[in-house]
């Protein structure tokens, strides 16, 4: 199991959401994945991605215009 | 992958305007990052873009003012950060997206493959392909 870090701080619609999938598709299972960004609909809208795709969301922590949040293959 | 045919959405790009490509490539983008399947079928002006060297060509769909207009509007864009067309259609690519150019439109307006960006491309079709890759997709859009 492996760690991977994802940074789209300073990054705008769709690319947070299109870094993110790009990560989980080259992840193993049981990888874990941190994004972090400062996109305030995508704070929303990567863990809704996440629930369409079955994968588990850790943690979803900060603000709307700094936020990380933690997922799970 | 979802196997379930509905999970897809497939789009028309009918417009070659840049403010248009631009909404295709990021509802397709938008798509494959939520799990689907997206296809985007180009035709008419659409087809334009995929000319080598085309995708960022086009004009602005409203107040364009020869240039000033979409000059302006990308300026802004630059400065909100947003990708430009090149990325969004490689990360299209990369994520399993299809690209599919019209013949018919090939052939009215004399393009041939190879004036194309034919590793993108990943088939040539007319409305009976359109149909097949429609019929059973959740989202379908004429831009």
């Amino acid at each position: 199991m492996t760690q991977t870090k994802i940074d789209v701080r300073g990054q705008t619609c769709p690319v947070p959401l299109v870094e993110c999938r790009k990560a989980i598709r080259k992840a193993a299972q049981g990888d874990e994945l941190i994004i972090s960004g400062t996109h305030p609909a995508s704070k929303k809208e990567i863990p809704m991605a996440c629930e369409a795709m079955g994968i588990e969301i850790i943690e979803v922590k900060g603000e709307d215009k700094d936020w990380e949040i933690r997922i799970k293959r | 992958m979802s196997e379930d045919m509905a999970e897809k959405a497939v789009i028309i790009v009918h417009s070659g305007d840049i403010d248009k490509i631009y909404s295709a490539l990021i509802v397709g983008n938008g798509a494959l990052s939520m799990g689907m399947d997206a296809s985007l079928f180009f035709t008419f002006w659409g087809l334009e873009r995929l000319k080598k060297d085309g995708l960022d060509k086009g004009s602005l769909s409203r107040m364009n003012f020869l240039g000033i207009g979409k000059w302006m509007v990308r300026r802004r864009m630059q400065k909100s950060n947003v990708a430009s067309l090149e990325k969004l259609m490689a990360d299209f690519k990369e994520l399993g997206g299809k690209v599919i150019a019209c013949e018919m439109t090939m052939e009215i307006m004399g393009i041939r493959p190879e004036q194309l960006q034919e590793e993108w491309i990943d088939d040539y079709g007319a409305v009976g392909t359109y149909i097949m890759e429609a019929k059973n997709a959740g989202i379908t859009l004429f831009i």
